[in-house]
């Protein structure tokens, strides 16, 4: 049996039909055509299919749709306003910290729900944050400098 | 160094905006009008007969649309080396290890699917099987392939001289052995493909490959397709690391059930299948004895090599040899002698991971090396840069380093690192080690017999002239390969990068043959620098025609056209560019002739302006057998240092820095050199300390998660130094060569050599986990 949620999704509102055994993931990927939310094991092992929930990174694949009911989400498509990339984004891009990108969105939202929680995060915090979103191509150097580097530039900003 | 505008730079990549937006495609992204759903049925036995196969209870499931077996698909043998093609689809006659495919289904769902595949029943008869190499390679060991007997898939003999006679002329030989385990590339994509078969029987497959010619050729030959009628397209690919250089079994089965369906069909891996498909590294035992003098000279090593190559063969037959052609430097030898021997065992086949078929022989001469230093009382960097090889110098088994800054990479490293300061100065529990390697730039030749170039690279100018369209067979799966052609064409044409389109990874747009053995910058780069070369010829003939002036007068840098250096007399034809461009809203300005309205000019004259690239290797290397393995056009080199402390109570181990050194040729991006380098090491670090795929006592995986199977997360990397040596390499484009395979090469004896600074103890078996090092602390005592 169908249910009907309702949550808001990159700041649109939502209202649809899921499955009780949808996950999340699934339900932004093959119902809302947001893939930019990748899957990597669909076990909550590999932080791929992170998205920000009600402000705290999770893991969609471990989250069912129902339960995403009444909440607030925001997906790496959510991210850029006005087509203008989010500083964690223009990090990312700027200092390399993207190779083949499977774990880019995962890894940005991951970052964001750090720097809202805690804007000036020593090197050992972030790469805290970063543990459960895993990537196999960058050694995470270059995207541990880059969250270094948005955070720096979101304080900057926030300060003038 | 040459003085470029776009090349040596750190330009950002070409992909990254759409990457770091969640707007790249990667193949499971894709969903077409009436798309059916796929899966395979596996074995759940390691080495059974196949009795019989029913499946119509499964065929009579609402919404399955189709059900294939080996009836279906045929018994065409495939595989990656026409001299081993030991696959069939589906297997027919036995299965060979849990996992091996038998059947799929194609449904309007993904559930229906899988519930199908529960309906299918498979009688089998089982029959003994066997997990270890060296059991395998036993008399009455079960046989996997009544075509090789003594379960011996690849068997290679190589001597350099007398090793023997050599060994004996020594004043020292030292022994030593080292067993890696099998490793999972762990790519965080799962393979996925969409197959869509069209009337009049044309296929197109989008799928997460670093080779779409070579899945183009073998779906062509399995599916019984011409070959002209398959099209293979790669969308953004999340990571291969060599398990995607070949076709896969979810590739052709896509294939078949659409072609049988009409209708487009997607399969993805969920991460268990990747860990059953594997064709990730081997399990290797290493064998080795190494000859000196007194004086710390090298003279001759003696190697063999076991590999476990799981049911099928792969690109195993290029492993094996790999395991004994990369050792033949960065040291010279006077001899050197290699055994190697791969046996099949009832496990998934094992393929080519980074570093194909070097690193644990790599680990493991590293090690010797040190070893030996330490017996002879020289310190390991001297004793390595006594025997380096340098530019110019060729192996023992005719491997030619056009160009090699090894002792540069190692003076780095020891400078970088304070290896002066530290070696032998730090106390018990803290250690530093180091070790080098070498890798190719792409194979001589390609994996099937053929004159084929090994790259072509079009160039196709826009209407206005001023976007350069570079159209490559190659495929980008994270390394920046589009980003690194975009800058050569850029560079080569004398226009901004921002002019340049990368269309890549289709095997419509060119012939390429892909993303392995790190062969994309070379070789691609030396196809789009030709075809750039031809579209900046055809404009400046054009010019100098039309302005009568000498060809030779005309440069292009950076969206510009130069006449002897100036601007020239160009009035003319921009009057007529802007009578042309009316209505337009970016008409030329400027005292310079921009290259988009010599372009656009030039068009007109000419119609539209297309230039062409390609490149193939000139023959390498020696004579004797499997000379073609390991010769290459050129050698990228790197040496690393890395700093660990343990846990004298536990074993634990913590890697505190590592200092690292590639020499790459010219760095195309910088960025991206890093990027390689750094990734290399987390690699390297993964497979060394706890990276192992484990069986249980019947064939089964037992961690096939990323839960269970760790790969190193942001906690275990400690921060990386990566310096970028740079030689001119005389056969690679701008003077570039490899680096995303040579960087792992070091990572491992590097750790090693470190742990057994620390503590006194010489680990020859991965990964050292704090149980494996607590156990060799103690057993010292
Ligand atoms: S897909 Fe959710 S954690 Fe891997
Ligand atoms: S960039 Fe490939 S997994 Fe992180």
């Amino acid at each position: 049996m169908k249910r009907i949620i309702k949550l808001t999704i990159n700041g649109k509102p939502v209202e649809t039909a899921v499955s009780p055994n949808q996950t999340l993931l699934q339900f932004l990927r093959d119902d809302m055509n947001l893939t930019g939310t990748k899957h990597g094991c669909g076990l909550g092992d590999c932080g791929a299919c992170t998205v920000i929930l009600d402000g705290k990174a999770v893991n969609s694949c471990l989250v069912l749709a129902i339960q995403a009911d009444n909440s607030e989400i925001l997906t790496i498509e959510g991210l850029a306003q006005d087509g203008k990339l989010h500083p964690i984004q223009q990090s990312f891009v700027d200092k390399g910290a993207i190779q083949c990108g499977f774990c880019t969105p995962g890894m940005i939202l991951s970052a964001k729900a750090l720097l809202d929680q805690k804007p000036n995060p020593s090197e050992l915090e972030i790469r805290t944050a970063l543990s459960g979103n895993l990537c196999r191509c960058t050694g995470y150097q270059k995207i541990v400098e880059a969250i270094g580097e948005a955070a720096e530039v979101i304080r900057m900003r926030e300060e003038s | 160094m040459g003085d470029y505008q776009v090349l040596n730079t750190r330009a950002t990549r070409v992909d990254g905006p759409v990457k770091a937006t969640g707007q790249a495609k990667y193949a499971d992204d894709f969903k077409f009008q009436g798309m059916l759903y796929a899966s395979i049925l596996q074995s759940p036995l390691a080495h059974a007969r196949i009795l019989r196969i029913d499946t119509s209870k499964a065929k009579k499931l609402p919404g399955v649309k189709a059900v294939v077996t080996s009836k279906e698909a045929g018994l065409i043998k495939y595989g990656v080396s026409p001299a081993r093609y030991d696959e069939t689809l589906f297997a027919h006659d036995k299965v060979r290890y849990v996992g091996d495919e038998i059947a799929a289904v194609a449904a309007s769902d993904p559930d229906i699917a899988l519930e199908a595949l529960s309906l299918i029943k498979v009688d089998y008869e089982e029959l003994p099987a066997v997990f270890d190499m060296f059991e395998a390679m036993k008399e009455g060991a079960p046989l996997i392939h009544d075509e090789f007997p003594g379960n011996m898939n690849a068997e290679v003999h190589q001597e350099f001289g007398d090793t023997e006679a050599a060994l004996q002329s020594c004043d020292l030989v030292v022994d030593h052995t080292f067993l890696n385990k099998r490793q999972d590339a762990a790519f965080l994509e799962p393979h996925s493909c969409v197959a869509v078969f069209e009337n009049p029987g044309r296929l197109t497959l989008y799928t997460s490959t670093q080779v779409p010619h070579y899945v183009m050729r073998t779906v062509a030959m399995t599916l019984q397709i011409p070959v002209g009628n398959v099209r293979v397209i790669k969308p953004y690919v999340g990571g291969g690391f060599g398990p995607k250089c070949e076709a896969t079994p979810l590739e052709m089965s896509c294939g078949l059930l659409s072609k049988i369906t009409g209708q487009p069909v997607k399969m993805t891996y969920s991460r268990e299948q990747v860990f059953l498909h594997s064709r990730a590294r081997h399990q290797f035992y290493a064998e080795m004895s190494l000859g000196v003098m007194k004086d710390g000279t090298m003279v001759a090593l003696r190697n063999k090599a076991v590999l476990d190559g799981g049911a099928y063969t792969s690109f195993g037959i290029a492993t094996v040899y790999y395991s004994g052609s990369l050792l033949g430097g960065p040291y010279k030898l006077k001899s050197m002698k290699y055994d190697g021997y791969r046996a099949y065992t009832n496990k998934p086949a094992c393929g080519a991971q980074r570093g194909h078929g070097g690193v644990a022989h790599r680990a493991c001469f590293e090690q010797l090396i040190d070893i030996t230093a330490e017996k002879l009382g020289i310190d390991p960097i001297d004793m390595r840069l006594k025997n380096i090889m340098v530019t110019g110098d060729m192996t023992v088994n005719e491997l030619d380093m056009s160009s090699l800054g090894m002792k540069e990479c190692i003076e780095a490293i020891r400078a970088g690192s304070g290896w002066n300061n530290k070696k032998g100065k730090l106390p018990k529990g803290k250690g530093i080690g180091m070790a080098c390697g070498f890798f190719v730039s792409g194979a001589g030749y390609p994996i099937y017999r053929s004159d084929t170039y090994h790259s072509t690279v079009v160039i196709k100018l826009s209407e206005d002239g001023g976007v350069a369209n570079v159209m490559t067979g190659s495929a980008e799966i994270g390394q920046g390969s589009d980003t690194a052609m975009a800058m050569i064409a850029a560079e080569t044409l004398g226009i901004k990068l921002n002019d340049v389109r990368v269309y890549s990874g289709d095997t419509d747009y060119s012939v390429d043959l892909g993303a392995y053995s790190s062969r994309q910058t070379l070789m691609t780069g030396h196809a789009t620098k030709e075809a750039a070369e031809d579209v900046k010829n055809q404009i400046a003939s054009y010019l100098a025609q039309e302005l009568n002036v000498p060809v030779a007068s005309i440069t292009f840098v950076d969206g510009i056209v130069k006449f002897d250096g100036g601007p020239g007399n160009f009035e003319k034809l921009r009057t007529n560019y802007i009578k042309e461009h009316r209505g337009w809203t970016d008409p030329p300005t400027g005292e310079y002739l921009t290259f988009r309205e010599a372009a656009r000019m030039a068009y007109l004259k000419a119609g539209t302006i297309v230039g062409t690239g390609k490149y193939k290797p000139p023959r390498l290397g020696g004579s004797y057998k499997g000379a073609a393995v390991g010769t290459s056009p050129a050698y990228g080199c790197s040496a690393q240092i890395v700093e660990v402390s343990v846990d004298l109570e536990t074993g634990e181990i913590t890697v505190d820095g590592m200092t690292d050194a590639h020499d790459c040729g010219l760095a195309i991006n910088k960025t991206s050199v890093e990027g390689q380098m750094q990734g290399s090491l987390s690699m390297g670090l993964g497979e060394c300390l706890f990276e192992e795929v484990k069986f249980d006592s019947r064939g089964r995986i037992i961690n096939p998660s990323l839960g269970e199977y760790k790969i190193p997360t942001a906690l275990d990397m400690p921060k990386v130094k990566s310096i970028i040596v740079e030689s001119h390499e005389p056969n690679g484009p701008y003077g570039a060569k490899e680096v995303g395979e040579g960087a792992i090469m070091p990572t491992i004896p590097a750790i090693l050599n470190a742990i057994y600074d620390a503590t006194g103890v010489r680990i020859n078996e991965l990964p050292v986990t704090s149980e494996r090092l607590f156990m060799a602390m103690k057993n010292k005592t």
